[in-house]
C-alpha cells in the first residue's frame, strides 16, 4: 500500500516536472544554451557579453515583431531588410546636409511606413500574393537605396542621432531599451486590443472575419504598414550603432526574421504567433551565434549550426503543442 | 446473422470532456445500423474510435470476434473499415479521380513511378457512373458545389470495397434526388452482405433506410432497437431526453412595418432582378433547389457579393451595401450555410467567436473589454444552451450543432435586425432544431426580419410566413404559407409556371 502510494507520488512529481518543462520550455531551452556555453568558453558568462548579445538581437527582435505582425495574419514580408535599408540611407542622407535628428528619425519611420503601405495595398487591393509583393518590393526597396547613395555608404557624425544606437541610460544600451519599448507596445496590442484579436481571427479564416463584419482589407494593409514602420525603427537602431547607413544594410534578415517568429511558435498557416515567443527565438539565434564567434566557429559552419538550430526549434515546439 | 463488429464498454476522454461513458455497440452483416443522438452526443467520436482517427481511452473492439487494436487510419482501411466524415477532406486542388484514388495510385511503371492515369480515368468514370453523377473524373474537385464534393467523397470511400463503411451525415448537403440516389447505393451494398453505419440529423429518411438504432445521449448509449418497433416520437424522447410536442413552434404573430426591401436587386452571381420586402415579425422562406441562387440572394443583400443593379431599402431609407462591413451597421447579420469555412473562425475560443462583431464596440479606446466580452458570451451561452466546457474551448471541437449556436450569438449580440438564415438547421438535432426554430420566432416577436433559405420542405412549409422560390436565379413563385402546397413550390423550383397568389 505505501510503495504503491510512493510510486504514485513519483509519478506525479515526474509529470509536474514535465508539465513545468513544456510550459517553460523557452527557458529551459535557453538555460541550457547558457550553461553549454559557459562551459565552453570562458568569455560567454560576463556581464559585457550579455549586452553585447543583447544589443545585436535588438534589431533581429524588431525586425521579427513586424514579421510576427504579417504572419498572424496568413502572409510574409520579405522585404524588410530593404526596407531598413532604404529607410536608413534616407536619414542618413538629410542628416549629412546638418537636418535635426528628430526630423530624421521620423523620416526613416515615414519611409518605412510608406514601402510597407505599398506591401499591404498590393496585398489586400491588388490581391497580390503576399510573398510575391514583398518580394517584388525587396528588391525595389533595396535599389533604391543604392541608387539614392550610388552604392556607397553614408557616414552618420549627428551624436544625437548616433546615441540611439551607441549610448547607454544606466548602462543600458539604447538598442536594448528600444527593442523592450517594442516589446511592451506590441505585445499589448496584440493580446490586448480588438485589433490584435482581429488579427489573429483574419489569420484563422478571412472569409469567416469578412462575413463577420470586420474590414480584413483594411486591417491587412495596416499590418503591412506596422511591419514597414518598425523596419523603420530598425533601420534607426541599426545606423545609429554603426555610425553609418550602408545600403547593403540588413541583406538576409528578412529571414532571420522569420526564423525568430517562427522559431517562437508563430504559424505560417497564420492564427498563431506571440512577441515573447518571438523574442524567444531571436534570443535563441543572438546566443547561438554569439557562443559559436567565441568558441572561433568559422561563420561559414555557424549558418549550418543556425539551419538546424531552427528546424529543431520548430520541431520542438510541434511536439510541445501536442502534448498540450 | 453474423456479427462483424462488437464495440465494447467503449469510453473516450477528452480534457474536460467524457465523450462516450462505457459504450456498446454491435454491427450485423448486410445491415444499416443507425447512430442517433443530439449534437455533441459522442457519435463522431465513437466513429472516429472505430476509423482509428482517435484511440479510446478505454474498452474492446472486436472484429468477426477477433479482437483488434486500430491504431490508426490506414490499420482500420486494412481492416476494410472506410469512413465519409462529416468535415469533407478533399484535396480541392486535384481532380475528382486523383482524389478518389488518393493513397492508392496504381502505377503504369513501377522504376518511373509513373501513374496510370488511364486505369484510373475509367475506374472514376464507371463508379461516377453507378452514382449517376454527371461531372468528369478530370473535373477539379474545388471547382465543384459541396453537394458533388459530397459525392466525390461517397465515391472515395466505395472505392476500396470496404466489409464496413461508416457514413456521418452523408445527406446533410444533398438534395432529395441526389440522396435518393446514395440510398440505392447503399441498398445495393447491404445486398452485397455489406454493413453500414449511419448517422444523420433528417428524421425522416432514417426509416427509409435503416435496419436498426442506436441513441447516444451525453456519451452513453441508451438504446438499440429495430427502427421497425420504435416511432419518430420514440428516437426523439430518447436522443433528447424528454418528448418533444411540437416540432415546428410556429406562431401566427403581428407583421409590423416594412424592414427590408429589395428592388430589381442583380449579383455578379448570377441572380437577376429579384424585388420582395420583408416586415417585423415575418419569416421570408426561400425555396428552390441547389444553385438556384438563393445563397445568393442573402449573400448580394449582405454585402458579400458585388451589386450590380437593384436597390436595397432598410425601414424604408434607401442604403449601399458594398461590403458585409456595411451590412453589419445597417443590422444585418448572415448565418452562412458553410459554418466551418463562413460562419467561425475555427481557431478562436468560444467567447471570441460570439463576440466578433462587436469586439471593437465592445473595446474601451482600442482595448479590449473582456469583463463586457465574458458577460455577453456567457448570457448567450446561456440563453441558447451551448454545450461548451468553457467559453475559452475552441470552436474547432465543439459539435457541429453548437457551432452554429455560436454563430447565430455571434449575430444576437450584435443586436441584428434582420438575420438572414441561410440552412439555419443543417446538421443541427431534433431538439436544437427546435430550439433554433423558437428563437427565430423570438427574434420575430422582437421585431426582427428574417429570411430563412432552406432545402427542408417540411421547414419551409411550417415556418415561413411567406414563401419565395427560385429556380435559375429569379424568382418563379410567390405564396403565402397557408397556401403553400409542396408540389406547386416544387413545381416552381423546376422553373414551371408562376403559380400562387402575391
Ligand atoms: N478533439 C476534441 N477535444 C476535446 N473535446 C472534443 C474533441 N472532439 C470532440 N469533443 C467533444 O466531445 C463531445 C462529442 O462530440 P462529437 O463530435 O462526437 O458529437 P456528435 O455526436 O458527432 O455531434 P454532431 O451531431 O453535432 O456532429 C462534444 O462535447 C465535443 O465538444
Ligand atoms: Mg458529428
Amino acid at each position: 500500500m505505501v510503495t504503491s502510494n510512493h510510486s504514485t507520488n513519483t509519478n506525479n512529481h515526474l509529470s509536474k516536472l514535465k508539465n513545468f518543462t513544456y510550459k517553460y520550455i523557452y527557458l529551459v531551452i535557453i538555460l541550457i544554451f547558457v550553461v553549454a556555453l559557459t562551459i565552453l568558453s570562458p568569455h560567454f558568462f560576463s556581464y559585457n557579453n550579455f549586452i553585447n548579445i543583447f544589443r545585436q538581437v535588438s534589431v533581429n527582435f524588431i525586425l521579427g515583431v513586424a514579421l510576427t505582425y504579417v504572419i498572424i495574419t496568413a502572409g510574409i514580408d520579405l522585404s524588410v531588410g530593404s526596407i531598413l535599408a532604404f529607410a536608413g540611407v534616407t536619414a542618413g542622407l538629410f542628416l549629412r546636409t546638418g537636418g535635426n535628428f528628430i526630423v530624421a528619425i521620423l523620416i526613416a519611420l515615414l519611409i518605412g511606413s510608406i514601402c510597407g503601405l505599398i506591401n499591404g495595398v498590393l496585398v489586400a487591393k491588388a490581391k497580390l500574393a503576399p510573398f510575391i509583393a514583398t518580394l517584388g518590393m525587396m528588391s525595389i526597396a533595396r535599389g533604391l537605396a543604392l541608387v539614392v547613395t550610388s552604392g556607397n555608404s553614408i557616414t552618420i557624425d549627428n551624436a544625437n542621432y548616433t546615441f540611439l544606437g551607441s549610448g547607454n541610460i544606466y548602462s543600458i544600451p539604447m538598442p536594448v531599451i528600444i527593442a523592450i519599448i517594442v516589446l511592451i507596445i506590441s505585445s499589448f496590442i496584440l493580446r490586448k486590443t480588438w485589433f490584435g484579436r482581429y488579427l489573429y481571427a483574419i489569420g484563422g479564416s478571412h472569409e469567416a472575419s469578412r462575413l463577420s463584419g470586420i474590414k480584413v482589407d483594411k486591417l491587412i494593409i495596416f499590418t503591412y504598414t506596422i511591419s514597414g514602420f518598425l523596419s523603420g525603427v530598425a533601420a534607426v537602431v541599426l545606423t545609429a550603432r554603426l555610425w553609418s547607413a550602408p545600403p547593403i544594410a540588413g541583406q538576409g534578415y528578412e529571414l532571420d526574421a522569420i526564423a525568430a517568429a517562427v522559431i517562437g511558435g508563430a504559424s505560417l498557416m497564420g492564427g498563431k504567433g506571440k512577441i515573447l515567443g518571438t523574442l524567444y527565438g531571436a534570443m535563441v539565434i543572438g546566443i547561438i551565434r554569439n557562443g559559436l564567434n567565441l568558441l572561433g566557429v568559422s561563420s561559414f559552419l555557424q549558418q549550418v549550426v543556425i539551419g538546424v538550430i531552427i528546424i529543431l526549434a520548430v520541431f520542438l515546439d510541434k511536439m510541445r503543442n501536442k502534448n498540450e | 446473422m453474423a456479427k462483424v463488429l462488437q464495440m465494447k464498454n467503449i469510453s473516450k476522454f477528452f480534457p474536460g470532456v467524457k465523450a462516450l461513458d462505457n459504450v456498446d455497440f454491435s454491427l450485423d452483416s448486410g445491415e444499416i445500423h443507425v447512430l442517433a443522438g443530439e449534437n455533441g452526443a459522442g457519435k463522431s467520436t465513437l466513429i472516429k474510435i472505430l476509423s482509428g482517427a482517435y484511440q479510446k481511452s478505454e474498452g474492446e473492439i472486436f472484429l468477426h470476434g477477433q479482437k483488434v487494436e486500430i491504431n490508426n487510419p490506414i490499420k482500420a482501411k486494412k481492416l476494410g473499415i472506410n469512413v465519409i466524415y462529416q468535415e469533407l477532406e478533399l484535396a480541392l486542388n486535384m481532380t475528382v479521380m486523383e482524389n478518389i484514388f488518393l493513397g492508392k495510385l496504381p502505377l503504369s511503371n513501377r522504376a518511373f513511378g509513373t501513374v496510370d492515369f488511364n486505369k484510373i480515368y475509367q475506374e472514376t468514370k464507371n463508379i461516377l457512373n453507378k452514382l449517376g453523377l454527371d461531372f468528369t473524373p478530370n473535373a477539379l474537385v474545388g471547382d465543384l458545389r459541396v453537394a458533388d464534393q459530397q459525392m466525390v467523397e461517397i465515391a472515395k470511400a466505395l472505392l476500396g470495397n470496404p466489409e464496413i463503411l461508416i457514413m456521418d451525415e452523408p445527406t446533410s448537403s444533398l438534395c432529395d434526388s441526389e440522396i435518393e440516389r446514395l440510398f440505392t447505393v447503399m441498398n445495393d451494398l447491404k445486398k452485397a452482405d455489406k454493413s453500414i453505419i449511419f448517422i444523420s440529423h433528417r428524421m425522416e429518411e432514417l426509416w427509409e433506410v435503416g435496419d436498426k438504432i442506436s441513441i447516444l445521449r451525453s456519451g452513453k448509449m441508451i438504446t438499440t432497437e429495430s427502427l421497425d418497433e420504435i416511432d419518430e416520437n420514440g428516437v426523439t424522447t430518447a436522443m433528447v431526453g424528454k418528448e418533444i410536442k411540437n416540432k415546428f413552434p410556429k406562431q401566427k404573430l403581428n407583421i409590423g412595418d416594412e424592414v427590408l426591401k429589395v428592388e430589381n436587386l442583380s449579383s455578379n452571381k448570377g441572380i437577376k432582378n429579384i424585388s420582395f420586402k420583408v416586415n417585423a415579425g415575418e419569416i421570408l422562406g426561400i425555396s428552390g433547389l441547389v444553385g438556384s441562387g438563393r445563397t445568393e440572394i442573402l449573400r448580394a443583400i449582405f454585402g458579400a457579393d458585388k451589386i450590380e443593379e437593384g436597390e436595397i431599402y432598410i425601414k424604408s431609407k434607401r442604403v449601399k451595401i458594398n461590403s458585409p462591413n456595411d451590412a453589419v451597421k445597417y443590422g444585418i447579420g448572415l448565418i452562412p450555410e458553410d459554418r466551418k469555412q463562413q460562419g467561425l473562425v475555427l481557431d478562436l475560443n468560444v467567447k471570441d467567436n460570439i463576440t466578433l462583431s462587436i469586439l471593437k464596440k465592445l473595446a474601451k479606446s482600442g482595448v479590449l473589454n473582456e469583463k463586457k466580452m465574458k458577460e455577453v458570451s456567457k448570457e448567450y451561452i446561456d440563453k441558447l444552451s451551448i454545450k461548451t466546457p468553457n467559453m475559452n474551448f475552441k470552436s474547432k471541437l465543439l459539435s457541429g450543432g453548437n457551432q452554429q449556436k455560436v454563430v447565430l450569438a455571434k449575430w444576437l449580440c450584435a443586436k441584428s435586425n434582420v438575420f438572414l438564415f441561410d440552412e439555419p438547421t443543417r446538421g443541427i438535432d431534433v431538439g436544437a432544431k427546435v430550439e433554433v426554430y423558437e428563437l427565430m420566432i423570438e427574434l420575430a416577436k422582437n421585431g426582427a426580419a428574417i429570411i430563412m433559405v432552406s432545402s427542408e420542405m417540411p421547414e419551409i412549409l411550417n415556418m415561413s410566413d411567406r414563401i419565395l422560390v427560385m429556380h435559375e436565379g429569379e424568382i418563379t413563385g410567390k405564396f403565402k404559407a397557408e397556401d403553400a402546397k409542396a408540389e406547386n413550390i416544387l413545381n416552381c423550383a423546376m422553373g414551371g409556371e408562376l403559380s400562387g397568389n402575391k
